[in-house]
């Protein structure tokens, strides 16, 4: 056979068929997937009163470009805060995969949530490892056919129901799904769906730890921020080998003590540890790019340790350093360390940016833009001109009427035509021209001044500097 | 992979730098060839569709009548007909603007409806008016008038400003734009001799404050409101020009085509305002926009030029 592994040109993929375990980190693993469904499922249909939209709690309108986060509106302008929001999930990253390694891929990460979801759809109608890879190896007949369409139909099922949900996010749920269904819906609506159920079938049902190995670039980039002092999901290769190496448990060699005295480990190399894991390693190779992490292999080997009655832990989170050492301390959480610590500070620091700039934001957006082409005119009595293009987004649920002053200057030198105040819709902007007219004497003294917006309703009032220009000396 | 119980041996292609650096020869996951050959399958379709392959001047453009677009066009006459046309880029940017040109559409409805003050009244149109008429402003009338509607001093008026020399009421500022202007002054050189012409172009300077000798200007001002040279029956007796026939105001601090905010020494101003008299003017011409905008078109520019630009009366 290597002969002809070494003409192929191409790596046929092996399904990889894991068997179930329980233990603490299953349970986690569970508790974490439950909890994500319940939020990611339930989140859409969670009613709040509102004025100017649909009553969703989480609603990202696009046709009216505003994303409703419960009480708060967030518009395009606030793209920064994606921008900060990016920021604080890749500090976040770096902080936890400094401290524990890749517990994003293990616990949290959709890739890993939906192939968990559809490993276990596959274990509940087809059945455990073995009669799973017995109905793989069989040949075509009734039994694989109705199990096998059965698990591939409900992960579609699965899948489709993750895109309608993930469509709820932009658009009012119950409406959406009735008229999905009712065959009323918009055409991007199904398209998005059918994209949607697509990737999700195709990532966690057919491709899963595929994702991981060659398309995700999380998995190629977290290694560089594993350190000596990482905790790693790591085999104690020293006790697990011996001197010998590890051996299965012959008559003889069933007893620690017996098997130490033979030199032989503790590993009775049941293989339980490749049989769980979801990327279909055998850990006891060492740390390895395709390990997500999950910890299945530390509830399988433990659960083998109690049976056969030696201490737990010959796999478990522990670090290169440690596991270096002469005598290996218990694994703790090493967090005193200079990166941890920056990715730490960096986190903290961005997110209390975050949470002031969306604490501090006013309803109220006014950006004024100065005339450049000319930057000011003389008029026929010797004084002169600056115009301005005032733009004020009403960020309120509902319809403002805002005045325009000026501060610094003579109030009678504004000019607004016919817009001394408007009404600006809810959620909308508007851009209004203004004109300063200042005599040859005051422009020469004045460079600045203040525009004042005030919002009729509350009195707020908004200070935008600006300039004004006039020809000076050095001209 | 550990579960298919096959030792895995690394094949290189036997390359090896600086002693142990090897290349590795792994093989392709088969999903992967598989999605490599699928885009072969997407070039013959693509093909099929769009165009593609050059054969000399031409190339293939798809099979005929699988994807086309369909636009209208205007000819140049102004009339519009409905083509069809194999897809490309030409046809798609058409189709689009098709549809910007269907969006725009209410807007300029509304601002062919309203009156001028009702459409400089209302916020949101004005929106419109500010960014439609900047484009067709930039179109058609800043070769002349300037990116910014500043003009140019000795060539085309400044618009930004409150000194209209035909009117600057809407109405005024429309007529300009439909029946175009022109301008001009006569030459005076056979007229008035060199010190007459001093002497009133120093009583012109000094209308408006800028320096001059008061003498001459005196002098001048006999020139000017006499019926030898009868300078008064186009400017008026109070110098203040005439919108009717586009004679300039004297009085005010904005010059056209005499350059004496630009003249650093009186000297220079004078000869400026003197140069002008001696040789008149025909340069201030301004084409006929009727024929070439559409009256909804030039109804936009003229409430741009009267309230966007912000001189308007
Ligand atoms: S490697 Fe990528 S896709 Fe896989 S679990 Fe980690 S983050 Fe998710
Ligand atoms: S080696 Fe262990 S921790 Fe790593 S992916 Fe496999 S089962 Fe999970």
């Amino acid at each position: 056979m290597p002969d002809q592994a070494e003409k192929s040109l191409y790596q046929k993929h092996i399904p990889i068929v894991t068997r179930s375990v329980k233990g603490q980190f299953r349970t986690f693993k569970t508790a974490v997937m439950l909890l994500a469904y319940s939020v990611y499922f339930l989140l859409p249909w969670m009613p709040w009163a509102r004025v100017s939209a649909a009553s969703q709690a989480i609603l990202f309108d696009l046709t009216t470009r505003r994303f409703f986060i419960f009480n708060l509106i967030v518009y395009p302008q606030d793209i920064f805060w994606l921008a900060m929001l990016l920021f604080i999930a890749a500090a976040l990253l770096f902080f936890v995969t400094g401290l524990v390694g890749r517990a994003w891929c293990g616990y949290f990460c959709f890739q890993t949530l939906w192939s968990d979801m559809f490993i276990q759809i596959e274990h509940l109608i087809q059945g455990e490892r073995p009669a799973r890879l017995r109905l793989k190896n069989q040949n075509w007949n009734l039994e694989k056919i109705l199990k096998i369409g059965a698990s591939h139909a409900l992960m579609i099922l699965v899948s489709m129901w993750t895109a309608i949900t993930f469509a709820c996010y932009f658009s009012y749920a119950p409406t959406f799904v009735y008229h999905f269904f009712n065959g009323t819906g918009v055409a991007g609506g199904y398209f998005a769906v059918l994209v949607l159920t697509l990737l999700t079938y195709m990532a966690g049902g057919v491709a899963r730890e595929q994702i991981c190995l060659y398309a995700c670039p999380y998995a190629r980039f977290q290694s560089v921020m594993y350190e000596a002092d990482t905790l790693a999901v790591t085999y104690d290769a020293k006790r697990g080998e011996g001197m010998k190496g590890r051996t299965i448990p012959i008559q003889g060699l069933k007893t620690q003590d017996e098997r130490t005295l033979a030199g032989h480990g503790d590993c009775i190399d049941c293989g339980f540890c490749v049989q769980v894991c979801p990327t279909g390693i055998d850990i006891r190779n060492g740390l390895q790019y395709q390990c997500i992490s999950c910890g299945l292999c530390i509830d399988a080997c433990d659960n083998i340790m109690d049976s056969v009655g030696y201490p737990r832990g010959l796999i478990r989170y522990d670090s290169e350093r440690n596991m270096a050492s002469e005598v290996p301390e218990p694994p703790r959480v090493i967090w005193k360390r200079f990166k941890v610590i920056g990715y730490a500070v960096a986190l903290l620091l961005m997110t209390g940016l975050l949470f002031y700039n969306i604490g501090t934001r006013s309803d109220t957006e006014v950006s004024v833009q100065q005339v450049r082409q000319p930057l000011y005119v003389m008029l026929s009595n010797g004084s002169l001109r600056n115009r301005y293009l005032i733009h004020i987004v009403n960020k309120t649920e509902s319809d403002q009427i805002y005045t325009i002053d000026v501060d610094g200057i003579s109030p009678r030198s504004l000019d607004m035509r016919f817009f001394k105040a408007v009404s600006i819709k809810a959620g909308k902007g508007l851009s209004v021209n203004a004109s300063v007219n200042l005599s040859a004497e005051d422009a020469s003294k004045v460079r600045e001044f203040n525009f004042l917006i005030t919002q009729a309703s509350t009195q707020k009032v908004i200070k935008v500097e600006t300039n004004f220009n006039s020809p000076r000396e050095h001209d | 992979m550990s579960q298919d119980n096959k030792k895995v041996t690394v094949e290189t292609t036997g390359h090896v730098w600086d002693d142990d650096l090897q290349e590795l020869n792994n093989p392709l996951p088969r999903w992967w060839i598989w999605g490599f050959y699928i885009t072969f399958g997407f070039a013959l379709v693509y093909w099929l569709f769009y165009p593609a392959w050059p054969i000399g001047n031409t190339y293939t453009k798809g099979i005929p009548g699988l994807n086309n677009v369909t636009y209208v066009a205007t000819k140049v006459d102004g009339t519009q007909e409905t083509k069809t046309t194999h897809w490309n880029m030409r046809s798609k940017l058409m189709v689009e603007m098709n549809d910007l040109q269907a969006e725009q559409k209410p807007y300029v409805d509304k601002v062919a409806s309203k009156s001028f003050e009702d459409v400089a009244k209302d916020p949101e149109l004005m929106q419109f008016v500010n960014s439609a008429g900047k484009t067709l402003f930039a179109t058609n009338c800043v070769p002349c008038h300037q990116a910014g509607g500043q003009g140019k001093v000795k060539f085309a008026p400044n618009l930004t400003d409150d000194y209209w020399q035909y009117g600057g009421t809407y109405e005024n500022i429309q007529t300009t734009i439909v029946g175009g202007r022109h301008g001009v002054m006569p030459a005076f050189k056979t007229i008035l001799n060199d010190a007459e012409l001093t002497q009133v172009s120093n009583y012109v300077l000094s209308l408006s404050g800028e320096p001059h000798n008061a003498d001459a200007a005196k002098l001048g001002d006999a020139i000017f409101h006499g019926d030898k040279a009868g300078c008064y029956a186009c400017h008026g007796v109070d110098a203040k020009g005439n919108i009717a026939i586009g004679s300039a105001n004297l009085t005010d601090k904005v010059w056209l085509w005499p350059d004496v905010l630009g003249a650093k020494t009186p000297e220079a101003k004078l000869n400026e305002v003197k140069t002008l008299i001696y040789g008149g003017m025909d340069k201030g011409v301004m084409p006929v926009w009727e024929t070439r905008l559409k009256p909804e078109q030039i109804k936009l520019l003229t409430v741009y030029v009267h309230d966007s630009l912000g001189g308007g009366k």
